[in-house]
């Protein structure tokens, strides 16, 4: 569960202020399927980054699963973040030299996990994702949707409760899009929160609930299909 | 994180990055193989110089006419007084001192010497019986002066194999005459190929009873009196006794010079030692170099992979791992570099070696281990700066591939 209450992140561009967040309120459940949309600059990135816990509000409280996180420091962030939360973006961000395989691994790796712990279920993972066949490759030896398919696949092995997708289908052919939708689709299906930034009003649409923003304010949060 | 997976990361990203690797590793290389090959070669050096002065015997003591002094003038000198000659009755008294094993009295010239037609100068030396052991002289044939009165003048010459060989090309030189100056000699013994002296080769030398070579050179005087104590803590004594004995028949006048070989010896040790670690001064140098090359290459490397840092915070990575995997990899590449430097640099030592056998070339224990963590520690001091750099890259920024 989300709780967002009164968030602000100012930026200082010179001696100008830009509000990236403007007094931003908003709860959002678990399971919830949500959807931000909005112009270029208008803070969907910015509330994507505070909600993954990647930047800090310069005011406002941000509970995650009813714990405060704006006091925590950065260490305790950095495994809030390893434990609850999955990105997926749109340029994928694979590390080149590693295979689909120790992508996927690397933030079990990160966390200390054994090896033979880890193993089974970064399988069982790219099974669940149909890329069995491509484990041992790179990314530069994969598709566009396979890649994105390994970053899901690399969001989830930690079992986080939250998936932020920013733009996931941004930079895949339509076909390639449907697919890393429907899989994105399937892990809320089975109980954790999705949320997808986008600029296309056709995934935007897939959602259950719409939030669309405006220079830093949230200007219509909409349930339910439009 | 697992300290294998941790490695297992850095060396994946060290082996991927070949060029940068390779620069790093050569570096490193050159720099430890400097410092093992530069120390090697001072060391070498300080042993062979070592290895000399041992061939000279143990527990020597050595006595040089004349006195050196660098306090002032001697009273002698300023009387228009010169030292007197150092004399066989010198060497007589001293082998009478408490603690004096042998005493080889040594007057050194150089004579034509001829056999038949054939003549060539060399160096002759006048001594007795007791330089063999003294010096650690070795025969290869025949005998060494008889022993007996230093007095007794013998017509006998030991000489050096390649005398031997030049004079009496094809022939066994032990039992025949050679002329030496105006005097004949009977040659009894050749000497081996053991126990070179500094600049004295004992293959070039001819060796003849003390009394003969100073009725040879016309002079009673010795050029050293070489001492060898019983033990060594007589050393120091017999150098006391030596000093007394040779005053009292002097006239009063401390006119000589007494020398242990060990404090000779620690004189050189000092004076090589210093050029070691002069030539580890310098070498260290490359060293630094290296250090310096590895931080800028780590450097540039965390710029290049700032989008990577950025997801491995958004993984939920710590500053503290971030920090440990570009230290890891700085270290292991620096580990490898040493290893590497200490390799080329044992290459170096061994083919000099094969060129020059004379010259015994390994590097000191302290050298190879100063060289080894100075490495390691230059890639932990300067890969520790890109590598918190690294870790305190704001997330937000590094993924959007900003710095």
């Amino acid at each position: 569960m989300i709780e967002l209450r009164e968030i602000c992140r100012r930026f200082q561009m010179g001696d100008q202020e830009v509000r990236a967040l403007d007094s931003v309120t908003a709860r959002i459940e678990s399971g919830e399927y949500v959807s931000i949309m909005g112009p270029s600059g208008s803070g969907k990135s910015t509330l994507l980054n505070v909600l993954g816990l990647l930047d800090r509000p310069t005011s406002g409280t941000y509970l995650l699963d009813g714990r405060e996180t704006t006091s925590l420091n950065d260490e305790e962030l950095a495994h809030t973040r390893a434990r609850k939360i999955g990105f997926i973006f749109q340029s994928f961000h694979l590390i080149p030299r590693l295979t689909a395989f120790e992508n996927v691994e690397l933030p079990l790796v990160l966390a200390g996990v054994e090896p033979q712990v880890r193993r089974p279920r970064v399988q069982e993972l790219l099974e669940s994702l149909s890329l069995e066949g491509r484990a041992r490759h790179r990314p530069n030896e994969l598709s566009g949707g396979q890649r994105q398919r390994v970053a899901i696949a690399r969001a989830m092995v930690m079992q986080p409760a939250v998936l932020l997708a920013d733009e996931p289908t941004g930079n895949l052919d339509h076909v390639s899009g449907a697919e890393v939708l429907a899989a994105i689709e399937g892990l809320n299906a089975k109980g954790i929160t999705l949320l997808v930034v986008t600029h296309d009003a056709e995934v935007a649409g897939r959602a259950r609930r719409h939030i669309r923003m405006r220079d830093g304010k949230v200007v219509e949060d909409i349930n339910g299909h439009a | 994180m697992r300290f294998r997976d941790l490695v297992q990361l850095s060396l994946d990203s060290a082996l991927r990055a070949r060029m940068r690797s390779i620069m790093l590793l050569l570096a490193m290389t050159i720099g430890v193989a400097a410092v093992i090959a530069l120390t090697s070669l001072g060391e070498g050096a300080r042993r062979y110089v070592a290895g000399e002065f041992q061939s000279l015997g143990t527990r020597l003591v050595v006595v040089i006419p004349g006195r050196s002094e660098t306090g002032g003038v001697a009273p002698g000198l300023l009387a228009g007084e010169t030292p007197r000659d150092l004399t066989l009755s010198d060497a007589l008294a001293v082998q009478r001192l408490p603690g004096v094993e042998r005493v080889a009295p040594l007057v050194i010239g150089s004579a034509p010497i001829s056999a038949g037609a054939l003549e060539r100068e060399a160096p002759v030396m006048g001594s007795s019986a007791d330089l063999l052991p003294v010096h650690g002289f070795r025969l290869a044939r025949g005998q060494f002066l008889p022993p007996g009165e230093l007095s007794r003048d013998t017509a006998v010459a030991v000489i050096g194999d390649n005398i031997a060989r030049e004079l009496f090309p094809g022939r066994d030189a032990i039992g025949r005459n050679i002329r030496i100056g105006d005097r004949r000699f009977r040659v009894i013994g050749i000497l081996g190929d053991q126990g070179r002296m500094i600049g004295m080769d004992s293959q070039e030398l001819v060796i003849i009873p003390v009394s003969a070579a100073q009725a040879l050179f016309n002079s009673e005087s010795l050029f050293r009196l070489l001492i060898q104590a019983r033990t060594r803590d007589d050393m120091y004594r017999v150098r006391a006794a030596t000093i007394e004995a040779i005053k009292l028949r002097h006239q009063g006048e401390e006119d000589v010079t007494v020398i242990t070989q060990d404090a000779l010896l620690a004189t050189f040790d000092r004076i090589f030692t210093a050029l070691t670690l002069t030539l580890a001064g310098i070498a260290s140098i490359s060293l630094a170099v290296a250090g310096v090359l590895i931080m800028n290459v780590m450097l540039v490397s965390v710029s290049q992979r700032t989008g990577e840092v950025g997801l491995l915070k958004a993984l939920g990575a710590t500053r503290l791992q971030i920090t440990a995997l570009f230290l890891t990899e700085a270290i292991l590449l620096s580990v490898a570099g040493a290893v590497a430097g200490l390799l080329v640099g044992l290459g170096v030592d061994w083919i000099v070696g094969k060129i020059y056998p004379a010259l015994p070339l390994s590097p000191p224990v302290w050298a190879v281990v100063l060289a080894i963590v100075v490495a390691i520690l230059s890639g932990v001091v300067f890969g520790l700066m890109p590598a918190r750099r690294a870790a305190r890259l704001d997330p937000v920024a590094a993924l959007a591939g900003r710095r």
